[in-house]
């Protein structure tokens, strides 16, 4: 047996890592999650501004890490139109801009009332600029230094949510959705921090722990990963109910039943690899 | 003078970028600097295309190992280039009916929104995905407690893993709520693997990642200062090139 485990294929361990993943997946596995203390703070700070305020939602991201950061995106959006919050949609990925519209579907398809055909007046999309962490900084100064007109072209000076709208400072509270470079740790160094601008962030397990050192004073919140995401979901269900029927409000607490199968089988992995290195050590192949 | 003139442009941004943060009058010439750098950020996609072609088509004449693929490239960007300049399969703007190429080029059902939607989504998830496999196969073959070092990342990294799932709730759930020794304040649920992986985090994690950041920062700091008071000129280029 552990000479078969020795010289096992890897093409076994794809299989078992594709069987892990997609089982889970295709029955729609979940599993309650109690949020966690961090989440909680990211769900008051939307859910404790009043009605109608003014959000800055920041998709950084592109679809190779859709699967882990659409589910945060999509409850971001969620929460902001049960609580009716006037959006401004922007990114500095170019392939940001498709997460935008993403999210724009949400408001549109689940929360017509609020949103349909209310562009200009309920959410704007600014898009794409180049520019990096340079975009922030002009955007906390002086917004339409940076952006003169939304992503139709549009002069900002002609949109009711930003003809009077100088710079983000004077809005209520920053989301951000990132993978990576440029994202939360550009938004908090040069937006958020240095003009306290009120910020949550929901990133991928990866860059949590470069995230980890600004909470709580430079960053209210931080959704990390999938886990996260599931967490963040609950919370807003259990606060509003009626996201109980929706499929859609539940697509990161689906994720977690693949997440949890995957993790039991890489503990297993590691737990068989070092059975068969002490095993090895035992014949003294290892010195 | 051709190392002087970026010396100077960049010794006077840079200094005026940090008057931003103590001087207000500052304020308004450090956006005119960031401006014109989101200008030229936005004219390094044009670099950045020429360079793909130059690299690609280097690739192809010289019949490098691999050239089909950056052959398959090419066609690609040239495809996408097209289908994007030119709104192929774009309905005109409903405000502008009259006008051919009104419409967004990223309007859903046009040609460039399709290539986006069902080639370059399911291609870029597709390969993020693969690192499932990949971490799966390396976990078995490589993370193994050779050392005190290694084994305790192994113990921690379970922790994680386990406490990031539902398996914590399983394994641990379980444990009472009821002080370990009389009022000690510590109690049987805090070893639960949720906890313990928060604990971690929190505790082990963030401080360790707050003293690396701060080295980084007077590092930055430090280089910062020697590029902008020319001390540093690598990013130059060398002196031959100059």
């Amino acid at each position: 047996m552990l000479d078969f485990l020795q010289h096992l294929d890897r093409r076994w361990i794809f299989f078992l890592m594709f069987i892990a993943v997609a089982v889970p997946l295709i029955m729609g596995t979940t599993f309650p999650e109690v949020p966690s203390d961090q989440v909680m703070a990211v769900f008051d700070a939307v859910d404790n501004l009043p009605d109608g305020s003014n959000v800055v939602m920041a998709l950084d991201y592109d679809p190779a890490s859709q699967g882990e950061l659409q589910p945060m995106a999509s409850a971001f959006a969620r929460h902001c139109a049960i609580k009716k919050h006037n959006i401004y949609f922007m990114t500095l990925w170019p392939q940001g801009i498709s997460m935008i519209q993403n999210s724009i579907g949400i408001l549109q398809d689940e929360y017509p009332e609020t949103y349909k055909g209310k562009y200009g007046t309920k959410y704007v999309n600014l898009g794409f600029r180049a520019g990096n962490e340079g975009v922030i900084k002009l955007v906390v100064e002086d917004l339409k230094k940076s952006y003169s007109t939304d992503i139709h072209g549009t002069n900002l000076d002609n949109i009711p949510l930003t003809k009077n709208l100088k710079n983000i400072q004077q809005v209520d509270l920053l989301c951000n959705v990132s993978a990576g470079y440029p994202g939360s740790q550009e938004w908090v160094l040069y937006g958020s921090s240095p003009f306290d601008i009120p910020t949550v962030v929901g990133c991928t397990g990866v860059q949590a722990p470069i995230m980890l050192p600004y909470i709580p004073d430079q960053l209210t919140g931080m959704l990390a990963a999938i886990k996260g995401a599931a967490e963040y979901e609950q919370a807003i269900i259990n606060a509003y109910p009626e996201l109980e029927n929706n499929p859609n409000a539940k697509e990161g607490l689906v994720r977690m039943g693949p997440q949890l199968v995957a993790h039991l089988l890489l503990i297993s992995l590691i737990f068989l690899g070092n059975v068969i290195y002490f095993w090895e050590r035992k014949q003294g192949l290892h010195q | 003078m051709k190392r002087t003139i970026p010396l100077l442009i960049s010794a006077i941004t840079g200094f005026v970028l940090i008057g931003t943060a103590f001087i207000p009058l500052f304020v308004d010439w450090g956006n005119i600097a960031m401006s014109w750098f989101n200008l030229l950020a936005a004219f390094a996609f044009i670099l950045g295309g020429g360079n793909l072609l130059k690299m690609q088509l280097q690739k192809i004449s010289a019949q490098q190992p691999g050239w089909g693929y950056a052959a398959v490239t090419l066609i690609a960007f040239f495809i996408t280039l097209f289908v994007g300049l030119a709104k192929v399969g774009v309905h005109p703007n409903v405000k502008f009916p009259e006008f051919a190429w009104s419409g967004d080029y990223l309007q859903e059902d046009g040609v460039f929104w399709w290539l986006f939607e069902y080639i370059f989504t399911p291609l870029s998830a597709t390969m993020f995905a693969l690192l499932a496999f990949y971490i799966s196969s390396a976990a078995f073959r490589a993370f193994r407690a050779k050392n005190t070092e290694a084994t305790i990342l192994l113990i921690i990294a379970v922790i994680i893993l386990l406490g990031r799932t539902y398996a914590s709730v399983w394994l641990t759930g379980w444990f009472p709520d009821e002080f370990i020794i009389g009022e000690s304040g510590i109690k049987y649920s805090d070893f639960n693997l949720q906890n313990l992986s928060e604990i971690i985090m929190e505790d082990f994690t963030t401080p360790g990642m707050r003293a690396i950041k701060i080295g980084i920062a007077l590092g930055v700091a430090s280089t910062s200062l020697k590029v902008l008071l020319g001390v540093d000129r690598s990013y130059l280029g060398s002196d031959q090139e100059a």
